[in-house]
């Protein structure tokens, strides 16, 4: 009985409700924690998996040598690769296309490869207007990889100790 | 207003002028506060759940209503192939229509009022009721389950606390003895202490929840219920046809909170007395109570149907009852002098 009236008046003075309002009140005053984009963007990690890139060797050679390991460890099937014997007897790859708009960015092709040579980089911020621009080809990825060589670089050495 | 018209044309069409002006100036302040409304709503809800909520378009995001009310504008209104044309148009001004045409009564200051008529509390209680078509008639045209099933579940949830909103406002009448608004209002002079939402404290509560339940406000917006009926009754409007029934919602919201401060909280009148009364403490009073209705929205989550049912027969109905008795009675001891 003690009980019963105890339960008909809590539930009658609103005070479960009240309680619930003075904590969103609370949130009200709170500080915020929403990120401005375009101003203001979040931390990333060195291990981030953005947009491809191929890599070339300081002397400039590229590193690929078309073993077409990412071609077949890749889910989605987005990378095409053709080869040939190069003049001096090595191989190299005369095609090496990624279709973006198949790519899951799951990182095996950059884990698969022996030689470092396609890796992620952290861009995320690109865009095709035509459904053909976001197939890249090889002369785009090294394109790519030329313009950010120094950050892959670097990421590269950090995390080699866990790789 | 009329003698300035009359200058320029007769009589009669100088009081239809006259009337028309001051309709606009209570239409075009009422559909600014809407949009206001939405942009306030979102902010608040976003600032309660640590976002910034829209705060791209203009300064502060202030331009954003205007940018949403261009956008369903530019909208095609999509006609669902089997439905009732006629009534598929029908029901979106039958719920705009008595959401504005209740604000005729509504006291704004001393004489500040279009229509002062004797029964003005029954008028807006009639034009309340009548927003429920637009709803039913939604969801019937429609022809589609979800709107259906949204317009009974809102239809069931208006009539039954219409009843109970209705009592609380038998209470507001026993203590001013008059359904006219500004009388009402001007009952209440004397400072905050003469305000009815101390001597009828639980009905004012009972009201407020009324009032958000009738407006299908969540935590009672099972009528829209976005997670189960995907938009209630509105699921087959797009553009200018939705907007209508998203500005009768809000024009609907704004009318009950003024409905609250000019019965509980005393409308224009200034809770203290070196403060002079004025239509502005009837914005801010106002304010106050749509700030409760996002704070009610930021708050809780959706009531399960049954219970909504349950609060509203079981427990508002039998409250206010026996609210209404004991200020009844205590109106007949020497205590009267606190319910007038």
């Amino acid at each position: 009985m003690k009980k019963l009236i105890l339960n008909i008046s809590k539930s009658l003075s609103l005070f479960e409700l009240l309680k619930g309002m003075k904590l969103t009140l609370s949130y009200f005053f709170a500080k915020k924690v929403t990120i401005q984009y375009p101003e203001q963007k979040t931390p990333q990690s060195p291990r981030f998996r953005g947009l491809h890139a191929l890599r070339r060797y300081p002397n400039g050679e590229e590193r690929c040598i078309a073993c077409k390991l990412c071609e077949a460890v890749c889910p989605a099937m987005a990378i095409t690769i053709e080869s040939e014997l190069r003049e001096d007897n090595s191989r190299r790859t005369t095609r090496y296309d990624i279709d973006l708009t198949k790519c899951i960015f799951c990182g095996f092709c950059e884990e698969s490869c022996p030689v470092d040579s396609i890796v992620e980089t952290r861009i995320f911020e690109y865009h095709g207007e035509e459904r053909g621009d976001l197939l890249y080809t090889k002369d785009m990825l090294l394109e790519v990889g030329k313009k950010y060589e120094k950050q892959i670089a670097k990421d590269r050495k950090q995390e080699a100790k866990y790789r | 207003m009329q003698e300035f018209f009359s200058q320029f044309f007769s009589s009669d069409v100088a009081l239809t002028l006259s009337y028309l002006f001051k309709i606009i100036l209570i239409v075009i302040p009422v559909m600014i506060s809407v949009a206001y409304l939405t942009y306030f709503e979102r902010r608040v809800i976003g600032f309660m759940q640590s976002r910034i909520g829209p705060n791209r378009v203009g300064y502060f995001g202030l331009l954003q209503p205007i940018a949403d009310a261009l956008k369903l504008m530019f909208k095609e209104i999509v006609l669902p192939t089997k439905s009732n044309n006629f009534l598929f148009f029908l029901a979106p001004l039958l719920s705009i229509a008595p959401a504005l045409a209740a604000w005729a009564v509504i006291p704004f200051d001393y004489e500040m009022v279009l229509a002062d008529i004797n029964a003005g509390l029954l008028y807006v209680l009639a034009m309340t009721s009548i927003a429920v078509y637009g709803v039913i008639i939604a969801g019937w045209a429609s022809n589609s389950k979800y709107a259906f099933l949204g317009s009974l579940r809102s239809a069931a949830q208006i009539v039954s606390y219409e009843i109970a909103m209705g009592f609380t406002l038998v209470g507001v009448l026993m203590c001013a003895n008059s359904l006219n608004l500004g009388d009402i209002v001007i009952a209440q002079e004397g400072g905050i202490s003469q305000w009815y939402c101390w001597p009828l404290f639980p009905l004012f509560i009972i009201y407020f929840i009324s009032a958000v339940a009738e407006t299908n406000r969540a935590p009672f917006d099972v009528a829209e219920g976005e997670s189960e009926i995907v938009a209630g009754f509105h699921v087959e409007y797009s553009g200018m046809a939705f907007a209508l029934f998203f500005l009768a919602e809000y024009a609907n919201m704004i009318l009950v909170s003024i409905l609250a401060v000019i019965m509980f909280l005393g409308g224009w009148l200034s809770p203290v007395s070196f403060i002079p009364d004025g239509i502005f403490w009837l914005i801010i009073k106002v304010a106050f109570v749509l700030f409760c209705f996002l704070w009610l929205r930021a708050t809780f989550p959706r009531y399960r149907y049954d219970q909504i049912m349950r609060l509203g027969w079981k427990v508002f109905i039998p409250l206010t009852l026996v609210w209404i008795i004991f200020v009844g009675a205590m109106m007949q001891t020497r205590y009267a002098g606190y319910f007038h």
